[in-house]
């Protein structure tokens, strides 16, 4: 089982793995001429062509209960666009029972490889788990209470499952270790963050404060997953590199662009 | 009203043309269209490869077809091209398989409703009960994989239940092949019928060891392994249901017919315009190409094709659930496996059969059709629902992390 992931070896990737064929091949490239004018904006007309004739990947379904049903046709007299907000929850939703499933394969990682110094631990790998799930059923109860249905997927669950698509792939493949993992998880964690900021910004725009105080709270427990998560990853590169732990980095703040 | 193949006459062969814009169109939606819309598209494809697969065979046996059934088949791989392309492509390979399985299901049953044939009819129950096992299998991979619930793809029309155990499945290879039809007195839509599943099934075997590989994890690769291999027994049950005598123009127009009588039952099912529109379309082609081929067959073999067509094509497939006749079967022939070309028993089967040495020989490092959905139940929203609800409600004070 290996533990490390940058080892040298006979990687055959790079163009500087053959020499004379990689200098032959760059010439034989370069001397034969295209078979049409242009660059690959070409590629981008026809996607927007397509992007025109598109319905998008789907709809929001109606209200489940007649309390649904009532508060959507109160909203929409009172000009807002109800779903909106169904949609975004259907997202959340859904990224947080994935969530508990990326966590249940980070355990059992934690479980064949062991961790490392400043690395997961169980507890903590169980805590954010945990974390997920809570989330997960504290969205599924908004939706239900809001009289939507909490199985359907919203086109925004739809949109962000493509988005994350690689996540569980790494999370699941057995040649990729716990630090791998990590680096998916983080991609995961750095979205959620983000993404539970909107709903909540979004909740108190349309009216739901009780919802988003609870949210806030999933968010408050959210930052301290991406803090752990990105902990782990950081202090399992250093141990690699074998580098000597320096402060976090973090962007300068220019003025914001326009 | 039923079609009559014999008047209808489609559109030439010669005037059957595409551009690769109309080639690949607006896919259907994963979301918002009917389950039996991704049933249909997933199904057709399975026609049209085994369309290209049949006459590909055909050609590589046979000199004098060669030049005609290049031009029918390069038709036939634009019209499979254009059907395929309408899966989406938010739909991954994983719900792309619940998909397959439903069709294995539902396709399968209407089938085994209506086939006249008592024995062919025993068959598509038996191949079902499997089908209907992949289709909980996988629905425990989709949920345990990604925490995602397998009947957003079904939608409440499938139940997803053990069915006949993927892991008894394995059979000796002889004891998956079955008596043929008689093509002298075999009815049409019995010829119909075994083209039509033997097509699935064996799309779906191409398609499960094209997919197999992207996936990560090792149950995941193993299942689709496992899973596949049985639809390779699958597809050499039902290729045997052909009566191997029929010629190959015979055969040739049996599926064309074939083709021409599951475009016109996904018109008569379709509610999507956009879609309604190519099952139109391409039943119009497949009677012209079936014209083409009726001429070939009548000139070469001097016979008249209304002696092996129906005049009128049968009632369409029930594009429908098919719970009930599901769980009837479920709960009489669950037990039965097949020795040779008979159907017995499990109980009534010698511990030391062939087919069991062949089985237990698969099984003995560990079975991944058990361990994936080891306690696995369906239940709405996934398994993680449930679990999230036994932790109780999170707006009567119970803290959210």
């Amino acid at each position: 089982m290996k533990k490390t992931t940058s080892d040298i070896g006979m990687n055959r990737t790079g163009i500087a793995t053959s020499p004379i064929d990689s200098a032959d091949i760059t010439q034989a490239a370069l001397a034969r001429q295209p078979s049409h004018l242009g660059d690959e904006s070409l590629i981008l007309k026809v996607r927007q062509q397509y992007a025109l004739e598109s319905e998008g990947v789907g709809s929001v379904p109606p209200p489940v209960s007649l309390k649904g049903v009532a508060k959507t046709a109160v909203d929409m007299l009172k000009g807002s666009k109800p779903t909106v907000f169904i949609d975004k929850l259907g997202e959340r939703a859904a990224f947080e029972r994935t969530g508990v499933r990326l966590y249940q394969g980070a355990l059992g990682k934690l479980e064949a490889l062991g961790s490392w110094e400043g690395g997961p631990t169980r507890e903590g790998l169980e805590r954010i788990l945990n974390d997920e799930l809570s989330h997960f059923g504290l969205v599924t109860e908004a939706l239900t209470k809001l009289g939507a249905d909490p199985t359907a997927v919203t086109p925004s669950a739809d949109v962000v499952a493509v988005a994350s698509m690689g996540i569980p792939a790494v999370v699941s493949d057995p040649r990729m270790n716990l630090r791998d993992t990590l680096s998916a998880l983080l991609v995961a964690e750095l979205t959620d963050n983000a993404c539970w900021e909107m709903l909540i910004e979004l909740a108190r725009g349309v009216g739901h404060d009780t919802l988003a105080d609870r949210f806030q709270l999933a968010l408050d427990a959210e930052a301290q997953h991406l803090s752990m998560v990105r902990g782990w990853l950081s202090s399992g590169v250093t141990l690699e590199a074998r580098a000597a732990p320096m402060p976090q980095a973090e962007a300068t703040r220019p003025a914001p662009l326009v | 009203m039923a079609l009559d193949i014999f008047q209808e006459k489609g559109v030439p062969l010669d005037r059957q043309v595409f551009t690769w814009k109309d080639l690949v169109r607006r896919p259907y939606s994963k979301l918002d269209d009917d389950a039996f819309t991704r049933v249909c598209v997933i199904y057709m494809n399975g026609i049209l490869s085994d369309a290209l697969r049949t006459k590909h065979a055909m050609s590589r046996m046979n000199r004098e077809l060669r030049e005609q059934l290049a031009i029918i088949r390069r038709v036939e791989q634009f019209e499979q091209t254009l059907i395929n392309w309408l899966n989406p492509p938010d739909q991954t390979p994983l719900e792309t398989t619940l998909g397959f399985e439903q069709v294995a299901i539902e396709v399968t049953a209407s089938v085994a409703l209506r086939e006249p044939d008592p024995y062919l009819a025993q068959t598509y129950r038996f191949g079902l009960l499997e089908d209907f096992d992949h289709l909980y299998r996988y629905g425990a991979l989709y949920d345990r994989l990604e925490g995602k619930d397998p009947n957003n793809i079904t939608q409440s029309y499938t139940d997803i239940l053990v069915g006949r155990p993927t892991s008894v499945e394995h059979r000796y290879p002889v004891d998956d092949l079955r008596r043929p039809y008689d093509r002298r007195t075999a009815h049409p839509l019995t010829k119909i019928h075994a083209m039509s599943i033997t097509a699935a099934e064996n799309q779906t075997h191409d398609y499960y060891m094209t997919v197999g590989p992207f996936f990560s994890d090792p149950v995941a690769r193993q299942l689709y392994a496992e899973i596949a291999a049985i639809e390779e027994q699958h597809t050499s049950m039902y290729e045997s249901l052909l009566d191997p005598d029929e010629t190959l123009l015979e055969r040739c127009v049996l599926h064309e017919a074939m083709q021409v009588y599951n475009f016109y039952s996904c018109l008569a099912y379709e509610k999507n315009p956009r879609i309604k529109e190519i099952w139109q379309r391409f039943l119009d082609y497949e009677l012209g190409q079936l014209h083409h081929v009726i001429q070939l067959f009548q000139k070469a073999e001097g016979r008249d094709a209304a002696e092996i067509l129906p005049k009128t094509l049968p009632e369409p497939i029930g594009f429908k659930e098919h719970r009930e006749f599901v769980r009837k079967t479920l709960n009489e022939e669950e037990d039965l496996t097949s020795i040779g070309t008979d159907y017995v028993r499990l109980a009534e089967v010698p511990r030391d059969h062939r087919s069991f040495v062949y089985r237990d020989q698969l099984n003995s490092d560990g079975s991944p059709s058990e361990t994936v959905a080891a306690g696995y139940q369906w239940i709405p929203g996934t398994e993680l629902a449930a679990r999230a609800a036994r932790m109780g409600s999170v707006y009567e004070g119970k803290k959210v992390h």
